[in-house]
């Protein structure tokens, strides 16, 4: 047990928004900024300071493109992202299993 | 010897006690986490299912445009005055000069387009009403993803139908509508329910079989777009929608 949530809190996915982020990547190629901020109903600055984590972790990676005139960052997840949102469920489930 | 072994057990006891307490610790703490994790696990599902997936579709919409089609192909029926099943090769011949003042053709084209426009209206009705229900926009990135994929199979078979049509092949245009619009569900039901893509590989048979029978377009058609837009919607509707229903009312 104390193995599995280890292994829980080992990756910088044990945050709820940061979670919420990666889920909405793993279903999508890329998704933009603003759809994450909508989608999840925060800030500007919530959304922004836990996407660095993520950037930071290597879990993301990130493109800047003009709509128009409007800058706008589109995310999306890199292998290594994939793999911690597939492992952290993992662990969840194994959790959820073995309560 | 004796007292030795007096001690080894009592030390065994205490031993195990003090393990036990500490898994009662875990077992309560191990509760506690076990409903987060699951509300967790929750919200992940809903969270790709709603930023991956047009889920504000409704079913009622399938039922509508249904009874719309059985209507439009009742209107043509009673226009032709045959009944269902019946060959309809000579009665183009006799309604040469038309009926209701207007020719076959332009009268199948009206039909059509009516039926067409009051599905969509029904459609766009009855996916507004439900988006509101679940608080969602009825218009986002999901529904443009959706229509794209639904229109790119959509256009090619429409072209490919007129073609048909203009070459005289009128016995193959019903089945390929229905294969070319089995596609497109297909395509599009990738960004929507998956009943949407059932639907489509449904209509993909039916319009492969129609292939066959040349004769009988408008009782493809009425199968079709009728009775398994019907089936289809009721589907939807009791799978994904009673709940909201239930809940708002």
């Amino acid at each position: 047990m104390k193995h599995l949530l280890d292994k829980l809190n080992s990756t910088k996915l044990d945050n709820r928004i940061r979670l919420g982020v990666m889920s909405m990547l793993m279903v999508n190629d890329w998704v933009g900024f603003g759809a994450i901020k909508e989608m999840l109903g925060l800030t500007d600055g919530n959304l922004a300071s836990h996407i660095k984590v993520l950037e930071k972790e290597g879990y993301i990676d990130l493109k800047k493109e003009f709509i128009g005139r409007k800058p706008q960052t589109s995310y999306t997840a890199t292998i290594a992202g994939r793999k911690a949102f597939d492992d952290h469920l993992k662990a969840l489930e194994a959790l959820l299993k073995g309560g | 010897m004796v007292k030795k072994w007096k001690l080894t057990f009592a030390a065994s006891i205490f031993l195990s006690l003090l393990c036990d307490s500490k898994y009662f610790y875990n077992i309560l703490s191990m509760v506690e986490t076990h409903n987060e994790h699951l509300e967790t696990l929750t919200q992940i599902r809903s969270l790709m299912e709603r930023s991956s997936r047009f889920i504000s579709l409704s079913g009622l919409s399938g039922v509508a445009a249904g009874v719309w089609a059985l209507l439009g192909a009742a209107a043509v029926y009673l226009y032709l005055d045959v009944p269902v099943f019946s060959s309809k090769h000579l009665y183009y011949e006799i309604l040469h000069n038309g009926k209701w003042g207007m020719p076959y053709e332009t009268f199948f084209v009206l039909d059509a387009t009516i039926v067409f426009v009051l599905a969509l209206v029904s459609g766009i009705f009855f996916t507004t009403r439900k988006a509101k229900k679940q608080g969602q926009k009825t218009w986002d990135a999901m529904a443009g993803r959706m229509l794209v994929n639904l229109a790119i199979p959509l256009v090619a078979g429409g072209i490919f139908c007129l073609v048909l049509y203009k070459n005289g092949v009128y016995g193959l245009v019903a089945p390929a509508t229905l294969i070319f619009y089995g596609l497109a569900l297909v395509n599009g039901g990738k960004y929507t329910f998956v009943d949407i893509r059932n639907l489509g590989i449904t209509e993909i048979i039916l319009g492969c079989i129609g292939l066959y029978y040349p004769g009988f377009g408008l009782e493809l058609w009425a199968l079709g777009f009728g009775i398994l837009h019907i089936v289809y919607g009721l589907l939807i509707y009791y799978k994904h929608e009673r709940k909201i229903d239930h809940e708002v009312s």
